[in-house]
């Protein structure tokens, strides 16, 4: 058998109302490149959080072993200390800070006196550099180099702590092709040198490229660790084991009888805020009164960058492309336009974007209609509380009374409240983004009946969601989307979550 | 008080309102009201703390009618700094620039009136016009430049005292003619006669009084009918009755001096109008969204940049407000006018309960804060102690009740 460098043994990490991870085991060999995969929730950030002592050893149970060592990291300078070192998603560089000083950072290099020696710095940054490849002088500022320059100073910075064991969340999701390539490239030149690689990516083809073995997470366990040097291990192999998860009667029964279109987006492109790259390219997408229609698509697939921008011009610059609504062509160019004719956007992070959460729930159930309780700008805070009380009635919010900080109610009621306030707006067409991330199964089955009930009431619903089961236990009509592009749509009957996890996965060659 | 007993649980309710009928039985216990409310009345509780001490310190001075007159005269201009100041505070913001536009507005109005001979009218309109006039060039340049408030308003420091300097020539005008000083140091008595005391400022005391019980009442009823838990009734007339003694004490002490000071009304006028604004009007409840979570409230169609831009403008007429009244109390106008009173007006917002990160605080709440603060100068002024050694306890106070206010919410934040 190999020599195995890592073994992670029943890990179970509870959050408040949520089990994240539920008796995972994971085991690295030596020198490997080992993939982790699975859907957007199903645990994979938790569990690396968890080896690299973000989450301290203590608030999760079962054990770490490393070198056959058992470790309890209090934090990430324990686990750096012994070689582990991960890479997460969003960059953590200073911008404004030169490659050598991000490089030693917290660890800076020391002479006489204790003043940094920046000759010193610098010599040995410019070998760091030289060694993943990049042909940066050191002192140039992180802000001047593009995403993929910066995620190899993520690297040389890693290779500076002495890395055994390198961890990269999602390396290549902000990439573009050629950066992803001689990112690859360069993940391999390290395992020759012996570092140990765990990437967690959505990129099945790169898995199958580099991967010496593949784990497989779903709803916070593990399924299966794939050998990839095994013949029959192929992308549809992998798909299976992501998907994997009966849908049964889980969601409530409805009967479909779409009417008449409510909204069209034609040709939808949006570029990125800050970055070149367009992030939605030429997306065209139709909802019909009492129809809900799916957009599947993995995290950068352009999902809430279409849907925010759709929203009053709420992401992005340079939007191009046509909008609709019950076939009359709208220019909604801020949020209270959008509202007016008749679009919501039910946020995914409602923590950030959608609730006032010191303020009471009356007050954000009204938040995005105030004027409709309102005579010549006096609020009638009478109204207010009836409409704020219908609401918790109706959606059974269950909080103690309406003049209850929202902030402390649970993810499911929550997620209530930032309905009520939309619905109160009262809307053609509701855009829901990912409207059951964090919340327990019981407020998920809630939602959906508040959907069935939305669209039997002849609203437009559109979903967008990772969960596969989700989408198909509720759409009439699925759209998948990858790389800010429209790879697929099928009518609920005739997909299935591994021919959508193949759309989802497409990359951009595969669909020009 | 016993014989008066309806709780409002007893009045019949709707069938169909079962569920939520256990909310609705009136918080009778005293303490629960008053531990619910510990944020709220707290600093309540630290104002009596604080006047009770005063008086005794001062041997019953600092509540005699000359002395509560000159409270009032002293520290109006403070107060309306506040209103304007707990309500950019709320929004997020902050404005450092009210010492100087309170300098520059009272400038102007002396130049146009002692210099150039214009009626007091026409200095007071062109103060306003002025305050406006610096509002809208802040709030052009924190909601449409996207510039931090912090960083307009110290610049706004520099360039609104740099043009009081220039208004007035770097030299001191007095004195205002007799109806221009009657803003900030003339009083409404003599109207109804009386023996040794001004019959109106009772009967404007009474009403006051009447209008609170009033209107108490009223939103106690509008309540009820809408279902939402209110206080018992013997606690609804003991609050009535403790603030109804306040305010009369309040007017007797006034009557028995100088009459009803007119700033007093002014800002009177001023608190209500705003108190209503800020909780009962769409502007006043995006303001507290804004402030509470900005995204949130963008995704929720709340126009951000036009409700800054009126915060701002707000505060610049609030502040031409105060500069008036200040010149008017000083009778004159000075280079340095109004320095420091940015400082005051954010304590006072600060003490009365706002949060740094914005969302919270109310007008009345500025209004306790400035008088605590205004009750304490006073009293040390009182006691002979010198002005480094007030400036010292002031400091204190305001850090303390801002640890107060942290390590309260925190207590809250962790117990559920």
């Amino acid at each position: 058998m190999d020599d195995t460098i890592l073994e992670m043994r029943g890990i179970t990490k509870t959050f408040p109302g949520v089990t994240a991870l539920e008796d995972v085991s994971l085991a690295v060999r030596r020198g490997e490149i080992h993939a982790i995969c699975g859907e957007n929730g199903a645990g994979k950030s938790t569990l690396m959080k968890v080896l690299s002592g973000v989450h301290p050893s203590g608030s999760y149970d079962g054990e770490i072993l490393f070198d056959g060592k058992p470790m309890q990291f209090r934090g990430i300078r324990d686990s750096e200390a012994n070689g582990i070192v991960i890479i997460h998603q969003e960059l953590a560089l200073v911008p404004y800070l030169s490659i050598a000083e991000n490089l030693f950072l917290g660890n800076e290099r020391r002479g006489r006196g204790g003043l940094i020696d920046w000759n010193k710095a610098n010599a040995e940054a410019a070998e760091l550099l030289a060694s993943v490849g990049l042909h940066e002088n050191p002192v140039t500022p992180v802000i001047q180099l593009g995403v993929g320059k910066q995620q190899l100073v993520e690297i040389a910075k890693a290779l500076s702590k002495k890395v055994r064991l390198l961890i990269l969340d999602e390396p290549t999701a902000a990439l573009n092709d050629v950066d992803s390539a001689h990112l690859l490239g360069l993940l391999r030149q390290l395992k020759e040198q012996g570092i140990t690689c765990i990437m967690i990516s959505h990129k099945l083809n790169e898995i199958t490229a580099i991967a010496d073995s593949t784990t497989v997470i779903r709803d916070g366990r593990t399924v299966e660790t794939l050998d990839m040097r095994a013949d029959d291990v192929n992308q549809q192999r992998i798909i299976r084991g992501m998907v994997g998860r009966d849908i049964e009667s889980f969601y409530p029964d409805r009967v479909s009888s779409p009417g008449e279109e409510v909204l069209r987006i034609e040709d939808w492109s949006v570029r990125h805020p800050t970055q070149e790259r367009m992030v939605v390219e030429g997306v065209s997408v139709s909802v019909r009164a009492g129809e809900v229609v799916g957009i599947a698509g993995l995290m950068g697939a352009g999902r809430t960058e279409l849907a925010m921008s759709v929203f009053g011009r709420s992401y992005g610059r340079d939007i191009s492309g046509k909008l609709f609504v019950h076939g009359r062509e709208v220019n909604a160019r801020t949020v209270a336009e959008a509202i007016d004719n008749g679009i919501a956007y039910v946020t995914e992070d409602r923590k950030r974007y959608g609730l006032n959460l010191i303020d009471d729930v009356r007050r954000n159930v009204s938040a995005a209609a105030l004027d409709r309780l309102a005579r010549l700008g006096w609020v009638n805070g009478n109204e207010e509380i009836k409409v704020a009380e219908a609401s918790r009635k109706e959606m059974n919010i269950r909080t103690p009374s309406v003049m209850a900080v929202v902030g402390k109610l649970s993810g499911g009621n929550q997620q209530k409240v930032v309905l009520s306030k939309w619905l109160f707006t009262d809307p053609d067409v509701l855009i829901l983004d990912e409207p059951t991330r964090g919340i327990d199964v019981g407020a998920k089955y809630e939602i959906y009946t508040i959907i069935n009930r939305l669209v039997a009431a002849g609203k437009a619903v559109i979903v967008i969601s990772s969960e596969l089961p989700e989408l198909l236990g509720m759409c009439d009509r699925i759209y998948t989307l990858a790389a800010g592009r429209i790879t697929g749509e099928k009518p609920v009957g005739e997909a299935t979550q591994e021919s959508l996890m193949e759309l989802m996965t497409k990359d951009k060659e595969l669909v020009g | 008080m016993t014989s008066i007993k309806t709780p409002s649980t007893e009045r019949p309710t709707p069938p169909d309102s079962t569920p939520a009928v256990a909310l609705h039985s009136g918080t009778s216990d005293l303490r629960a009201l008053v531990l619910n409310n510990l944020r709220q009345s707290g600093i309540y509780v630290a104002l009596v703390v604080i006047v009770a001490l005063f008086a005794v310190l001062t041997d019953g001075v600092l509540l005699s009618p000359g002395n509560i007159t000159n409270i009032v005269l002293q520290y109006s201009y403070i107060l309306v700094l506040a209103i304007g100041m707990v309500i950019l505070i709320i929004g997020g913001h902050i404005d450092l620039s009210v010492g100087s536009v309170v300098a520059l507005t009272g400038a102007v109005s002396a130049v146009l009136v002692i210099q150039q001979g214009h009626p007091w009218w026409i200095g007071v309109v062109a103060a306003l016009v002025v305050g406006v006039a610096v509002g809208a060039w802040h709030g052009f340049w924190v909601a449409y430049a996207g510039i931090p408030a912090f960083i307009v308003t110290l610049a706004g420091m520099l360039l609104f005292r740099g043009l009081t300097l220039q208004v007035l020539d770097n030299i001191s005008l007095s004195p205002f003619p007799a109806e221009y000083q009657k803003v900030a140091a003339g009083f409404l008595n003599g109207l109804l006669g009386g023996q040794g005391f001004d019959a109106f400022t009772l009967l404007i005391g009474a009403l006051a009084v009447a209008g609170y019980a009033v209107s108490g009442f009223r939103t106690r009823l509008a309540r009820i009918r809408y279902q939402q838990p209110v206080e018992s009734f013997p606690l609804f007339v003991a609050r009535v009755v403790l603030v109804g003694a306040v305010l009369m004490y309040f007017a007797w002490q006034l009557a028995h001096a100088r009459g009803l000071p007119i700033v007093l009304i002014i800002l009177a006028v001023l608190v209500l109008v705003y108190g209503l604004l800020t909780r009962r009007t769409v502007f006043g409840r995006q303001v507290y969204a804004i402030g509470g979570n900005l995204s949130a409230a963008a995704l929720s169609g709340v126009k951000v940049r036009t409700v800054n831009f009126w915060m701002f403008v707000n505060m610049g007429f609030l502040a031409a407000v105060a500069g008036v009244i200040y010149s008017s109390r000083s009778n004159g106008a000075q280079p340095a006018a109004g320095n420091m009173f940015e400082l005051d007006a954010i304590a006072a917002a600060f003490i009365g309960g706002a949060a740094v990160t914005g969302g919270v605080g109310t007008v009345v709440g500025a209004m306790v804060g400035g008088l605590i603060m205004a009750v304490m100068s006073n009293g040390m002024q009182l006691m002979g102690i010198d002005q480094s050694t007030q400036s010292v306890v002031k400091g204190l106070v305001l850090l303390v009740a801002v640890a107060f206010d942290v390590y309260n919410k925190r207590r809250a934040g962790t117990a559920r």
